[in-house]
């Protein structure tokens, strides 16, 4: 477990602990299996404990852990015949969204998500999970394509946000961000947004203005990032923490606020533990949501969509 | 001492004393005066005010309040406001080294204003528009739920007067303060910017100094028409953001109105005071109705 955090340490000195004993019953013979099984459950409860209790940093900890299952891991896990659909068509194939047709369970849809890397090498590839511009009009593109032959559209979410560079600026990050924010409203096809690990600002809302937004265990939402915030706000980004707190980015603050849909569970220590139990919660959470989704139609979507956003926002008068 | 000395000295003399006597004159009277913060030039304040805020010396663009902008865009007496109840809550008990609720009394009492936008319906050279137009002294114009509420409000009040749309922006972009409900704000008016769209009428946007992050990434770039005023400084990341990622300085003119012109963002840079015409003219253009 050299993946482990600081706050599973505990954890972690229980676990050596059993180790030392069933060594020491193999060794002398003696049966110690009544202590072993008190301790393991005592690990289980305090681990139960734990990530159920987790402050935001925390979890802001394991939302950006590195083995974090990245968007094609999902693809492979709960899709088939994945069909990678490249470029914004008019110079560039941003790397950081990926997206194309597959199957879900044998039924057709497009897929797209902001894409980290596990090595160095991958996160240069696609640039830590930060668009460009060219990144949002290629997943524009593909809104299009599903809207035209009436495909679902799911996209999966885990960006700390839109890359902030000159060529970004030139090529205007902002109006490609809010194009496709004006566009997926338009959209005739259920859309699906998943935020599974960072969800930072308009670089997260570029991909998420769907009829159904779920938010990961341990993932958080926010309009800046935490560490952006504490530098404008307390003119010091190391009081992350802080910021994380006041910011209210974690599921059932969202969830209060109507700002998703629902939470979609981790496995016990976080998605990276298990991929495949993760993938398959969120291959559950998608059917579902399409279920409730399929019968209306694109007029219908369009209105669900305008008044799930529509209603959000808290003022007097 | 030749003549020329002597006209010299006497000019250098004249222009001491008419120094000292301005100082004497703004000493006595501090608060008619001010300098540009761009030039340098000590200036009574009138001067710059009968020049729309705009610096008679240089030409350098002050920042203008919501109200201010109004008056100088709209027919005298034309405009409405509407939606004007709105106020501020605090969903969030927000607190960094000052509370919001503390931040948004001081933003009220200093602007005179509920939040930081303006909606209503007025007419430009008799050419009846919605708009909004946002205020940066109201906590740097940043958006959160009552300016989403209210551009959203005025967008669909036009839909059914049939109407086009203004929106004049000032933003440091979204309001930190709401978090994930600032955020949605962005969803929120460019959700109703496509029902705009889907009715045909027409949307301007005004893009002033500064607009920054939530607003440019949301309703303040999808005009069909985008005109910035000049001097303006428009971007999606500040401009200390990038310097920091990038570890590189950016030429002077980076996120600059006339940078955006240049490539191929804006269709227009206005000096202030061509604006009313500039939009005037625009808005006449588009009153045959849409097919
Ligand atoms: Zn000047």
């Amino acid at each position: 477990m050299s993946t482990a955090f600081d706050f599973e340490k505990p954890i972690l000195e229980i676990q050596k602990e059993i180790e030392k004993l069933k060594q020491m019953s193999l060794e002398s013979g003696m049966d110690l299996n009544k202590d072993i099984e008190t301790l393991e459950h005592e690990a289980a409860e305090f681990k139960k404990e734990l990530f159920e209790n987790l402050n935001p940093a925390q979890k802001m900890q394991i939302a950006r852990h590195p083995e974090r299952p990245k968007f094609l891991d999902y693809v492979n896990l709960m899709c088939t015949d994945f069909v990678e659909l490249h470029g914004d068509r008019v110079g560039t194939d941003d790397r950081a969204i990926v997206g194309g047709l597959a199957k879900l369970d044998g039924r057709p849809v497009m897929i797209i998500g902001t894409m980290k890397g596990k090595s160095t090498k991958e996160n240069l590839e696609y640039n830590f999970g930060m668009p460009q511009p060219e990144g949002y009009r290629k997943a524009l593109r593909l809104f299009y394509h599903a809207n035209k032959f009436n495909l679902p559209i799911i996209t999966i979410i885990d960006t700390p946000g839109a890359y902030p560079g000159i060529s970004a600026e030139k090529h205007a990050q902002g109006a490609a961000i809010a194009y496709n924010l004006k566009e997926m409203q338009k959209l005739k096809v259920p859309v699906i947004a998943i935020v599974s690990g960072e969800g930072c600002s308009g670089g997260a809302l570029g991909l998420a203005v769907a009829n159904k937004v779920y938010l990961l265990e341990h993932a958080y939402y926010t309009v800046i990032s935490p560490e952006g915030c504490a530098s404008i706000l307390w003119r010091d980004a190391s009081k992350n923490l802080e910021a994380a707190t006041a910011l209210k980015i974690t599921a059932p603050h969202l969830l209060k606020f109507g700002i998703i849909d629902g939470m979609i569970k981790e496995p016990m220590g976080g998605a990276h533990t298990d991929y495949e139990v993760m993938a398959n919660e969120m291959k559950s959470t998608i059917l579902n949501a399409l279920s409730e989704l399929d019968g209306m139609s694109g007029e219908d979507l369009r209105n669900q969509r305008y008044d799930k956003f529509r209603k959000m926002g808290s003022f007097i008068e | 001492m030749t003549v020329q000395d002597w006209f010299e000295k006497r000019k250098e003399a004249q222009i001491q004393r008419r120094a000292l006597e301005a100082r004497v004159e703004i000493e006595a009277n501090p608060d008619l005066w001010t300098k540009c913060v761009h030039c340098n030039a000590q200036l009574l304040k009138k001067d710059i005010e009968e020049n729309s805020m705009v610096c008679p010396v240089c030409d350098y663009h002050f920042r203008v309040s919501a109200r201010t902008r109004i008056e100088q865009l709209f027919d005298e007496g034309s405009f409405e406001e509407y939606f004007g109840d709105i106020k501020p809550t605090d969903p969030l008990d927000f607190v960094d080294t000052e509370s919001y609720k503390d931040r948004i009394a001081k933003a009220q009492e200093k602007t005179g204003l509920n939040d930081a936008v303006i909606t209503g319906i007025g007419t430009i050279e008799g050419h009846k528009t919605a708009f909004a137009v946002m205020d940066f002294d109201f906590m740097g114009g940043s958006m959160g739920s009552v300016v989403g509420e209210k551009v959203t409000r005025i967008i669909e009040k036009a839909i059914e007067l049939r109407l086009p749309v203004i929106a004049v922006t000032s933003s440091g972009g979204a309001r930190m303060q709401e978090s994930a409900l600032s955020l949605m704000q962005m969803a929120k008016t460019s959700c109703a910017c496509a029902r705009l769209d889907e009715a045909g009428l027409l949307y301007v946007n005004v893009i002033t100094d500064p607009t920054f992050g939530g607003v440019t990434a949301s309703f303040g770039t999808l005009g069909d028409i985008i005109v910035a005023e000049q001097g303006a400084r428009v971007g999606f990341a500040g401009r200390r953001v990038i310097e920091q990622t990038i570890r590189q300085k950016l030429p002077s003119d980076f996120q600059t109105a006339e940078y955006l012109m240049k490539y191929g963002q804006v269709d227009i840079v206005s000096p202030r005071k061509e604006l009313r015409d500039t939009l005037a003219n625009i808005l006449s253009m588009h009153e045959q109705g849409v097919q």
